[in-house]
């Protein structure tokens, strides 16, 4: 049976041209590069060639990257590193009701120590209002942390009026990138963001790898306090063969970031378009601003766990917004958010497509998943209790 | 994470479907997840000639119910009202622990809907 992975905002493989290039930094350039001598320099160089790669995808100096051991430890230091320091200035925070938990669990975290949070809401594609953002900006707001684009439902923020908002009133601005690095463009100085997290593993470098753009001139209380690594905002001797690894995949995204978004575009459209064509299904995100990659799709009677156990057994890998399979019975907070219905937003799946996706994925995608979805509706009460003359229309 | 079992009972549901003038129905909603369960009965003599079942839900919740049902066919009313839901979850080879729950939901369908076949032949 072929399998298909179409869960690449969960992680990606790692991409074998940055395989290639991280093996020999596991064998023969080992050392430190903190180390002075002949080892140390060897690897000493090839981290600044990374982080320069880092710094050219986003448009910014290579002093300004952070390398870091994930995204969410990007989201923790950005977050917490200007709240310890900006603190004596003012205690709130204004965030989005819809960020990953990297964000929102820190968010939680901070305000068990005084700080004050806003959640802001999002309309029913999941969009933000910027006007009701800069309404909620208070004397005491020294943070706003708003995500490029949503890992469930792939909408995408507008950072760039947001930035200057922040600008304006002169607060520090955090975005979570992690998914929109590598599938839409991401430029720091035309967003005007002052913290930004990137993880490796969304974009074909391995996992537990990151990275985190600091704006030159803003001021973070490290996380992690120790040796001088990184001008003493994260310490700890560098993770080198994945930091390379992150270096060249950077360096891929940014050579075919058109094409690639092009492809993927292509390729998710054609599923979403198939996929509507089954009765009473609706998109669960953004029509238009939207990562190109990402395909939120709800079938209303049925749930998505079941769904997603049906693909599973034919090989196809994908996931599903509501979190029934975890401990906690709720559905995605991003869906709630939106104010979907409570049955359509049980039934929510979400495709990421990546750089190994093709057409042939997607025809087996669309051959497979009607059937599914015509035999547990077959099943299901609410299916067989719908009121049939408004499911016609 | 489901055993060969589950997945089974998942794939190839057994009695999956609605009887017409069932002796007897009911049904259960999951008050941790609001999935649904809805079971109907053709009762003969005491005991139970058919069952059909339709599920709202998970893949533990489907498989729970079509295993009830393969459990309780042909059984008399007192043997299907002693069922125990956990009787539904070893049958399947277990039930990974945030799932268990799901079984649950098939015994209690089951008893509802005898209750309203007693209830109305009373
Ligand atoms: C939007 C977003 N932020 C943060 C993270 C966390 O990244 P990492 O897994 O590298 O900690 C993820 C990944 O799941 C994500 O999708
Ligand atoms: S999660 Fe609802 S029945 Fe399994």
């Amino acid at each position: 049976m072929k399998r298909i992975y179409m869960d690449n905002n969960a992680t990606t493989a790692v991409r074998p041209e940055v395989m290639e290039a991280m093996l020999p930094f596991y064998k023969e350039h080992f050392g430190n590069p903190s180390s002075v001598h002949w080892a140390g320099r060897e690897t000493g160089a090839a981290l600044e060639a990374a982080r320069e790669k880092v710094a050219n995808l986003i448009n910014c100096t290579p002093a300004e990257i952070v390398f870091t051991s994930c995204g969410s430890e990007g989201d923790n230091l950005a977050i917490k590193g200007v709240a310890d320091v900006l603190r004596d200035r003012g205690n709130h925070i204004i965030t989005t009701a819809v960020e990953h938990p990297a964000v929102l669990s820190t968010c939680e975290y901070l305000t068990k120590q005084g700080f004050e949070v806003t959640y802001l809401p999002v309309d029913g594609y999941g969009m933000l209002d910027v006007a009701a953002l800069e309404a909620a900006i208070t004397d005491k707001t020294i943070l706003i942390s708003v995500m490029w684009a949503n890992n469930e439902t792939g909408t995408l923020f507008p950072i760039e009026q947001i930035g200057a908002v922040a600008r304006k009133h002169k607060i520090c601005f955090h975005t979570d990138a992690v998914q929109a690095i590598g599938r839409v463009p991401v430029d720091v100085q035309a967003a005007q963001v002052d913290l930004l997290a990137i993880s490796g593993h969304k974009i074909g470098a391995p996992k537990g790898v990151g990275a985190l753009y600091v704006r030159k001139g803003v001021r973070l209380t490290p996380l992690i306090h120790g040796g001088h690594q990184e001008r003493n905002r994260r310490a700890g001797t560098h993770n080198l063969p994945s930091i390379v690894g992150l270096g060249v995949a950077c360096e891929l995204a940014a050579s075919d970031l058109k094409g690639a978004a092009q492809r993927l575009r292509q390729m998710r459209d054609r599923l979403e378009r198939g996929l509507l064509a089954i009765p009473e299904s609706q998109i669960n995100g953004h029509p238009t601003e939207r990562l190109p990659n990402t395909l939120n799709i709800s079938f209303n009677y049925i749930e998505g766990e079941a769904v997603l156990l049906f693909l599973d057994m034919q090989g196809i890998a994908a996931s599903s917004g509501s979190a029934c399979m975890s401990d906690s019975f709720g559905q995605s907070h991003v869906i709630e958010a939106m104010g979907v219905d409570p049955m359509m937003a049980n039934s929510a799946i979400r495709f990421g497509l990546g750089y190994d996706n093709t057409e042939a994925d997607v025809d087996r995608v669309l051959e497979i998943l009607p059937p599914i979805v015509k035999k547990l509706r077959d099943m299901s009460p609410f299916y067989h209790e719908r009121d049939v003359t408004k499911a016609t229309a | 994470m489901y055993s060969d079992k589950v997945i089974d009972h998942f794939t190839n549901p057994r009695n999956v479907g609605e009887i017409e003038n069932a002796d007897g129905v009911g049904e259960k909603v999951s008050s941790s997840c609001g999935d649904r369960m809805k079971v109907f009965l053709k009762v003969e003599d005491g005991v139970i000639k058919d069952i059909k079942f339709q599920t709202y839900g998970c893949g533990a919740a489907i498989a729970s119910s079509s295993m009830m049902s393969e459990l309780v066919i042909g059984k008399t009313l007192q043997e299907a009202l002693d069922l125990t839901n956990d009787q539904v979850a070893d049958a399947l080879g277990g039930l990974p622990a945030p799932k268990l729950h799901c079984s649950n939901l098939a015994a209690d369908a089951l008893h509802e809907a005898i209750k309203n076949f007693q209830a109305t032949t009373a």
